[in-house]
């Protein structure tokens, strides 16, 4: 079989140019840095470094602290991706209910997507303040004997917390318009087919957001992998003794904090292949039942 | 094999829109009942609310003798097919028909019989594993049929089901309609603004406007004796002629004409004569002059436009007239005819009240 062949001219590469130039520059570059850097062992002052194969994956990967912040990213993602997963569409679900003064419930709800996760973690540091917190007193008052410096379960609960009242307003938006996206009649439709709200939202309703489901939870998981960097370097810093460490706040912590450089970039570059890892899962496996 | 029972029927939307004003009608077992109205005058409201998809602001629903007025539309046993065919768009054809009675319990056999047999009914037996994307506009629409009859409830509502599809198709799925209706004998109330969808589906209609019913009856006795200006206006295509005209006690005048004929009506009061295009026939003593403005040619028969010389006009347009005639009368444009008619069949309204005066 012959294929068409069009002339070739410059003018299309030109085009692709910038972009291939940026990811390059932003994407490529860095990449590539941190798996030379991975190999690499610099001595303490960094003035000369010595090529040392898989030593740092091998000190690093297996060493106990990077196994348990692996632990807590995953409970701890996987918590805030359910969470502000079902919270944002309960909320979605009854906002779609309302009828009289829809759009002033909706605004609020909305509010919290303006807030800078760094800032989110702030505001979260004053309610949890051991001295002012009024989240710290209420806890205590019922009889919680809560605190986050100490208890490492009362620390993963504060980063829950805040991380998830900041996704959930990103989360409802998108359910929301899911929701409004649904025909009306085809609501009216499964009202005359089946009795149960309940029913019809399980049989109807949700698998018709399945794609907006989809989109947010790849969203969500990569928030909780990345941007919650800047909720828990406000509040808890990954302490009580590194229980809240995630691993991108480990890579952050041993890179710059510690001044470990190759055993920082051996980790992101784990850190790249679990996303990768996660990425196809989500595509080749998910997707593939939420189209119709 | 179901009645359905209408008493005082009101409906004033939240944003105080009165959508139906009172209606009562009493729709027999097996009856194929047809609302038509123009746009806005209730008719899809109406039929929402037998469904249960719309609050009943006043006034009863009863289907055999039970109150519906707050029953979910799940426990009606009525069944919809909607304009835009709502189809689940996530089932494949298969579980659009079997949802319905999935959720009422039935045993899956037997919902595979009923799905398979309504299926074959309605020419979809191949497309049971497809999903609604995958169908056409009319294959949807069967589906949507196919939904409602695996139901066999006890009423069908059809809210102008066929306005999506195109013109050939639609006669198709008319008649398709009318024989599953009469061979089903289930109840059913259709809404259309089609006027020969309404004519030829009913075996009584009912002429809705501004949210109250005009008048119900058969279909051909609606268009031969409208009880008003505006059933008589709304049936029949095309459209009635009207001419404004005036009563002296011996001549039904109307500008420079002079009708003979008419006794019994009304003196100095404004009246409208309407006579339908197809009871105008040439005649060179007839009554009304007319200058040729358009010929339409429809096939069987042709349809001429044209302006009432010398009659009244409503503000400054002439009055316009349709005279429907035979394919082979094909004048002139801008020619004169003479049209004549017969004065016992002409219709004579009061123009205020819209009342029918013979
Ligand atoms: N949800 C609603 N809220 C407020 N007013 C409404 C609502 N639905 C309909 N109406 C009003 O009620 C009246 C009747 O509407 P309806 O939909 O029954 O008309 P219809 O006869 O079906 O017209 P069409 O032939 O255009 O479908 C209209 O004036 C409409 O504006
Ligand atoms: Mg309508």
């Amino acid at each position: 079989m012959k294929r068409v062949q069009f002339e070739h001219s410059a003018i299309p590469y030109l085009f692709v140019a910038p972009q291939i130039v940026i990811i390059v520059i932003f994407f490529l570059w860095p990449a590539a840095q941190a798996i030379y850097q991975s190999f690499l062992l610099e001595d303490a002052w960094g003035l000369s470094s010595q090529f040392v194969w898989f030593r740092n994956y091998a000190d690093t990967i297996l060493s106990e602290s990077w196994l348990q912040a692996a632990g807590f990213t995953l409970v701890f993602s996987t918590l805030v991706t359910f969470l502000s997963l079902s919270l944002a569409l309960l909320l979605a679900v009854k906002a779609n209910e309302v009828i009289r003064g829809a759009s002033t419930y909706k605004t609020t709800l909305m509010w919290a997507y303006a807030i800078a996760p760094p800032v989110a973690g702030l505001m979260g540091n004053l309610m949890f303040n051991p001295l002012i917190g009024d989240l710290y007193k209420f806890f205590n008052a019922i009889g919680w004997d809560f605190n986050h410096k100490l208890d490492s379960f009362d620390a993963g609960f504060v980063v829950v917390l805040i991380s998830v009242w900041k996704q959930v307003s990103v989360n409802f938006i998108f359910f929301l318009s899911g929701l409004q996206g649904i025909p009306k009649s085809v609501n009216e439709a499964s009202m005359m087919d089946c009795r149960s709200p309940t029913r019809r939202f399980w049989t109807i309703t949700f698998p018709l957001l399945a794609p907006t489901t989809f989109f947010l939870m790849v969203i969500n998981i990569t928030y909780a992998f990345f941007e919650t960097f800047g909720i828990i370097d406000t509040t808890t810093r990954g302490a009580p003794g590194g229980a809240t460490n995630t691993l991108v706040f480990k890579v952050f912590q041993d890179g710059f904090r510690g001044a470990d450089l190759g055993g920082s970039s051996a980790q992101s570059v784990v850190l790249m292949l679990i996303v990768l890892a996660l990425t196809v899962v989500q595509f080749r496996f998910i997707e593939r039942k939420v189209h119709y | 094999m179901s009645k359905v029972q209408l008493s005082n029927v009101t409906k004033t939307y939240p944003n105080g829109a009165e959508a139906v004003r009172g209606v009562d009608m009493e729709v027999e077992s097996g009856e194929f009942i047809v609302f038509v109205g123009p746009s806005g005058c209730g008719k899809s409201t109406l039929l929402r609310m037998v469904a249960g998809l719309e609050s009943v602001t006043d006034g009863q629903i009863q289907i055999d003798d039970r109150l519906i007025n707050d029953v979910s539309p799940a426990d009606r046993d009525v069944a919809m097919v909607f304009q835009n065919y709502a189809l689940y768009p996530h089932m494949t054809v298969h579980g659009n028909m079997s949802y319905g009675l999935k959720n009422r319990g039935m045993p899956k056999q037997e919902i595979n019989a009923k799905v398979v047999e309504a299926a074959k009914m309605l020419k979809i037996e191949d497309f049971l594993d497809r999903q609604p994307n995958q169908l056409s506009g009319g294959q949807r629409q069967r589906v949507a049929m196919g939904r409602a009859i695996v139901r066999e409830p006890k009423v069908f509502l059809f809210d102008e089901p066929l306005s999506n599809l195109d013109a050939k198709l639609r006669v198709q799925m008319r008649i398709e309609i009318k024989r599953l209706q009469r061979r089903m004998n289930v109840t059913s109330i259709y809404v259309t603004h089609d006027q020969t969808e309404a004519m030829t589906l009913a075996d009584r209609l009912a002429v809705i406007n501004e949210g109250k019913i005009e008048q119900m009856g058969a279909p051909i006795e609606l268009y031969n004796n409208p009880a008003t200006l505006f059933v008589a206006s709304f049936i029949g295509s095309p459209q009635i002629n009207l001419l404004p005209a005036m009563f002296d006690g011996q001549y039904l005048s109307s500008g420079d004409l002079k009708l003979e004929g008419f006794v019994d009506l009304p003196q100095s009061k404004e009246l409208v004569l309407g006579i339908r295009p197809d009871e105008l026939r040439l005649s060179d003593d007839g009554q009304f002059p007319m200058r040729v403005d358009i010929v339409e040619q429809h096939g069987s028969d042709n349809l001429i436009y044209g302006a009432i010389l010398g009659a009244e006009q409503e503000s400054d347009e002439e009055t316009e007239f349709c005279f429907k005639t035979s394919q082979d009368m094909l004048p002139e444009l801008e020619s004169n005819l003479t049209l004549g008619f017969d004065v016992d069949r002409a219709l004579v309204f009061h123009k205020d009240t819209g009342e029918r005066l013979r």
